[in-house]
């Protein structure tokens, strides 16, 4: 059984803390030993969430170690780059193309990385990199709020699960009248990345 | 059946096996969740108390009567309840009584940092550690046992990275309840607390320590495996999981019951190994325990006493005691730039902007951008605990002091009564207020003084949640409850000045604010609005009209998240804001720039 040490980062109200519970409960299904665990700040919306997310036949900590992570599953841009250090030589990192830029960015005090720093960042410890546009394409689907679903399509070719098994794992997180769309959302991520 | 939650969840559900009758809380990260929980099973009576004080003495009227209880609250929770915590330690209990003490190691959304298990030492009451979500469960279930057979409340403390982390938990238990009649026969030496009763307490305290003790050698949950005879570890709680990580090889001694120790265990564990290393989170709890056997052992030489562990802190320790051979650690990332913070902030809408705006300009702290120079403020604000704290970080500024709940006002009576140069506000949240702010409202009207408290209401407990409380007129479990008006309980202490302000409505919190600081007496301003986040109605976003716009800066000194910039202009994100329901920057614009956005009022489609 190989390990998986995924990290989710980005911003409150993403959802991808529900991204990470729907990931956990597919590889308890599959037999994994599972731990996650969420880190939020103390805002209801806006701050900074992680989520470590720890796949194998035995996992002890949940929180991952520095340079151990083989996915990382990012959000936003910021907190993308923020996580780097945790990424593994050769780890696959999928980041939504997209800036949530904080308060001193926009009051001109404090400046955004650009697309050609968040490459050079990541490019430090792998070429893996897919920049997709996450938000842009669930957006086109009318709903923002598919982002989180959307980015576990595109995850979904990393791990070794099957899609029944991921769309059960969907269907159990989501209320019924949503569904549809979502798995929608779930085959346009897939497409994302090939 | 296998299952991933939280430990909260296990917690939870660990207690309604065990046949929790009666769950009382007040919230409090990373405690929150488990009330929440308890409160969907309908044969537990749950209650959001009052503060935990009241939570810890209705909990002990329960367990009186014969119920299985438990209270659950945060590290600094404990710290209000103390008097009943210990009150309880020394009647002990009928019902079983677990007090869930959940930690906040990191300070991850706290005013401090503690270690709660001497609080457990001091009430001289056994402590329980889970170190994953399935101990939780199991030791949740055990806790009400062993509260019973030795006449104690039982302490079961968690940490957030227990709380918040989702683990599989084989479910092995349901609810199993049989019926009981509630009753108390009346025995005084043990239920009042009268000196001489007491007296006659504290040996029976003292005995029941010792019995603990001898219950805790063969307590199955202490586990002992044998590994390595070259290092031995002493762990509890969380860290056991970053020790078994970090030290797969050694001879690890995992303790669930961390109070009181099982003292023959240890010295044979000691004469097991070469050397001792105790791993654990905050204080050296267990290593000064240990080291009072006489057993040498190393842990917080090496390891730090602050914020949390995990696999790295543990690994870098482990190589400065030389356990470990230093490792080649990974060359670190350069970056090209710092990277920009992201601190919380008030959200979208958030009805406390507002009267911050408004406190901020009166007291002359708002700073236009590109404005030179500070003007000294000529207010003093004393704070409270609550999402309203961030008000204290810029561009606001309107926030002085925060010590704990309901520290606000008997601040701001104490600087006046030292003979501060200037007025002094008070701000304080409507579950803040109820928790702990009446009684120093009560000291305010008996000694006279001259401040100025702002409650600022959005009718509920929002940073943790939402969770009710007795001003919103809803149980725990959302039915319908007693409700309690702010603007009664302060008249009815006698304040003669009480307002009470629509908090989106600039102009009228600005004249309130005003009249309440020119006045030589006790004023209270009830500035109410409801919180953006359960405000379900968002419409008509508004929109900066660019040619009107002279970018003079002002709306982005409300702190706004959806106000951002594309180069200096501002620009508001729809997607954001709540429109109708604030459109506080649309009343500060001195342009008239702002107004809703052309293509929403049009229904939506450009």
């Amino acid at each position: 059984m190989k390990k998986f040490d995924l990290l989710l980062t980005g911003v409150g109200g993403q959802g991808n803390i529900l991204a990470s519970d729907i990931i956990g409960d597919v590889a308890l299904a599959a037999g994994y030993d599972v731990k996650k665990t969420d880190t939020l700040g103390m805002a209801q919306r806006g701050g900074s969430v992680i989520s470590h997310l720890r796949l194998a036949e035995k996992v002890y900590s949940p929180l991952i170690q520095e340079g151990e992570v083989d996915i990382l599953l990012g959000f936003e841009k910021l907190e993308t780059v923020r996580w780097a250090n945790y990424l593994k030589p050769g780890a696959v990192a999928i980041v939504n193309n997209y800036a949530i830029p904080p308060l001193s960015v926009n009051q001109g005090l404090e400046h955004y990385p650009t697309d050609e720093e968040v490459r050079q960042i990541i490019g430090q410890r792998t070429d893996k990199l897919y920049l997709v546009e996450g938000t842009a394409k669930a957006l086109a689907l009318g709903n923002a709020r598919t982002l989180n679903i959307l980015m576990l399509g595109c995850l979904a070719g990393f791990l070794p699960f099957e899609t029944k098994a991921w769309q059960e794992g969907i269907a159990a997180h989501l209320p019924e009248r949503l569904l549809k769309l979502n798995l929608t959302a779930f085959e346009m991520g897939r497409k994302e990345i090939r | 059946m296998k299952k991933l939650l939280s430990g909260n969840e296990a917690i939870a559900l660990g207690a309604y096996h065990a046949g929790v009758r009666v769950a009382t809380a007040y919230p409090g990260t990373p405690s929150t969740e488990i009330l929440e929980n308890i409160s969907q099973f309908k044969d537990v009576y749950t209650e959001w108390s009052t503060n935990e004080k009241v939570a810890m003495e209705v909990a002990l009227g329960a367990c009186y009567a014969g119920a299985r209880t438990m209270v659950s609250l945060k590290q600094v929770g404990l710290n209000v309840a103390a008097d009943p915590f210990l009150a309880a330690a020394t009647t002990g209990v009928k019902g079983g009584l677990v007090v869930v003490d959940a930690d906040d190691p990191g300070i991850h959304s706290s005013q401090g940092e503690q270690d709660n298990r001497h609080f457990a030492k001091l009430a001289k009451i056994p402590i329980l550690e889970p170190t994953d979500s399935q101990s939780a469960y199991d030791l949740m279930r055990l806790a009400f046992d062993i509260s019973e057979q030795f006449d104690t409340p039982v302490m079961l403390r968690t940490t957030t990275r227990i709380s918040h982390s989702k683990s599989v938990v084989e479910i092995t238990g349901k609810r199993d309840l049989k019926p009981q009649v509630m009753e108390f026969p009346r025995q005084m030496q043990k239920y009042v607390m009268l000196p001489v009763n007491a007296r006659s307490r504290h040996p029976l305290m003292e005995e029941r320590l010792v019995k603990l003790a001898e219950y805790a050698e063969s307590f199955t949950f202490n586990r002992l495996a044998k590994g390595e005879k070259a290092l031995g570890i002493i762990t509890g709680g969380i860290a056991a999981q970053y020790a078994k990580n970090v030290f797969p090889k050694a001879t690890i001694l995992e303790l669930a019951m961390t109070y009181p120790l099982p003292v023959k265990l240890i010295r044979q564990f000691a004469a097991m190994v070469d050397r001792i290393f105790v791993v654990e989170e905050l204080d050296p709890f267990l290593e000064e325990n240990i080291k009072a056997l006489e057993i040498n052992v190393i842990g917080k030489e090496f390891l730090p006493r602050m914020g949390e562990l995990n696999s790295d802190v543990v690994t870098a320790a482990a190589v400065k005691a030389g356990l470990l051979p230093a490792g080649k650690p990974l060359e670190k990332i350069n970056l090209p730039n710092r990277l920009p913070m992201r601190p919380p902030l008030l959200c979208p809408g958030c009805p406390h902007s507002g009267i911050f705006y408004v406190l901020s300009g009166l007291a002359q702290r708002l700073k236009l951008p590109g404005a030179k120079g500070d003007r000294p403020s000529t207010l003093t604000i004393t704070g409270d605990i609550g999402c309203y704290t961030l008000g204290a970080y810029p561009p606001l500024n309107a926030m002085d002091t925060t010590a704990c709940m309901g520290a606000s006002i008997g601040q701001a009576i104490g600087m006046e009564k030292a003979g501060l140069n200037q007025k002094v506000v008070a701000v304080i949240g409507d579950s803040t207020f109820l928790h702990s702010g009446i009684t120093p409202l009560v000291d305010a009207v008996y000694n006279q003084s001259k401040i100025t408290v702002l409650i600022l209401d959005n009718s509920t407990t929002a940073m943790t949640g939402h969770q009710e409380h007795p001003g919103t007129g809803l149980t725990a479990k959302g039915e319908p409850a007693g409700r309690v008006v702010l603007e009664n309980i302060v008249k009815g202490i006698g304040v003669n000045d009480v307002k009470v302000v629509d908090a989106f409505k600039v102009k009228e919190l600005r004249a309130a604010l005003k009249d309440s600081l020119e006045r030589d007496e006790l004023s209270v301003v009830i500035v109410r609005g409801a919180c953006a986040v359960k405000e379900p109605k968002r419409a008509n976003p508004r929109a900066i009209d660019k040619d009107l716009c002279n970018q003079c800066g002002i709306c982005l000194l409300i702190g706004c998240p959806a106000i951002q910039t594309e180069g200096k202009q501002p620009m508001i994100d729809a997607t954001m804001c709540m429109g109708d329901a604030c459109t506080v920057c649309e009343q500060l614009c001195p342009r008239k720039a702002i107004q809703p956005a052309p293509s929403m009022k049009a229904g939506g489609s450009k």
